[in-house]
């Protein structure tokens, strides 16, 4: 009990120090690195809480595409981050007053929640005790079968994504050459290959 | 103290999502940290979803977890293509720049 105490604790710490360091830090690629660390904290809250399936799709899905998606925009583009550092701190009282305020309420809610005793008999999906089904399979043989369109239709959503983010960042560019295969098939003797008469002693 | 229940991970949960908010006030001008810091607040969402889940032994805030990881994904890479393409037409991605619509 006391190392899972222990465990939750570190990898809370971690992961608000990095969630800090995310909104903070000066250099852009270090506020992704940040979140990536705030990411592989939040895996390991989900593992102590029971939730492993969530833990490693959340390393895979945004450590593994997001935060590299991040990483490669912000290094594409050549951009002047310390301009875009001015004036920040003229933000940060309204900034730091709206957080605070947010977060005492949120504490509060969270602090003065109790779970009702009829919540047990609400129950749509009750899981299987521990140690006798892996949280991966519960998952599993829930989203397909009773969540199977919803499984579906986040599907469409990341198809749709997928050719929208094609779509938007696909560009055609004047002036460059490109090899065009079928003009070079489609080509005959007639229009590449002349014969000329030569005279002798003279060019052509 | 020793005890961790489901105070303790609302509790992180709430300071990651206040630090969302905080990141975007504090960069009003950096696209991309805004973005970052939407990433923070889904994942302190997600957070929720999974303390409540286990806590009341319900497998359907798991699930929700999911699909909202799902929706982040899509989301980040429908910004950040838009991004690319703004930077591409204006040459920089100030928030305060985004104003040819004059809305």
């Amino acid at each position: 009990m006391i190392i899972q105490a222990l465990a939750f604790y570190l990898f809370a710490a971690v992961a608000v120090a990095a969630g800090v360091m995310v909104v903070s830090a000066r250099n852009p690629v270090h506020s992704v690195l940040f979140l990536i660390l705030a990411f592989f904290n939040a895996a390991g809250l989900f593992v102590l809480m029971g939730a492993e399936f969530l833990a490693m799709i959340l390393v895979v899905v945004y450590v593994g595409a997001v935060a590299v998606l991040f990483l490669f925009v912000v290094m594409m583009l050549d951009i002047n981050f310390v301009r875009l550092r001015e004036g920040s701190l003229q933000y940060l009282p309204l900034g730091a007053l709206v957080g605070i305020i947010l977060l005492v309420e949120l504490v509060l809610v969270g602090g003065a929640w109790i779970v009702s005793p009829a919540a047990d008999a609400a129950l749509s999906h009750p899981s299987a005790p521990a140690g006798e089904m892996h949280n991966t399979r519960a998952l599993g043989g829930l989203i397909y079968t009773d969540y199977i369109y919803l499984f579906q239709i986040s599907g469409l959503v990341l198809l749709v994504a997928m050719i929208g983010a094609i779509v938007l960042t696909l560009r055609q560019r004047e002036g460059v050459r490109r090899q065009s295969i079928s003009r070079q098939t489609a080509r005959t003797r007639a229009e590449s290959v002349e014969v000329k008469q030569v005279p002798s002693r003279s060019g052509v | 103290m020793l005890e961790i229940g489901l105070g303790h991970y609302l509790t992180v949960a709430a300071i990651l999502f206040s630090l969302g908010i905080f990141g975007i006030f504090l960069n009003r001008k950096n696209v991309i940290i805004i973005l970052m810091s939407i990433e923070l607040m889904l994942l302190a969402v997600n957070i929720n979803l999974v303390a409540f889940s286990t806590h009341l032994q319900d497998l359907v805030g798991q699930v929700f977890a999911l699909f909202v990881l799902t929706v982040a994904a899509a989301e980040a890479a429908i910004g950040l293509a838009i991004l690319v393409v703004y930077f591409r037409n204006r040459g920089s991605i100030s928030v305060e720049d985004i104003n040819m619509m004059k809305g």
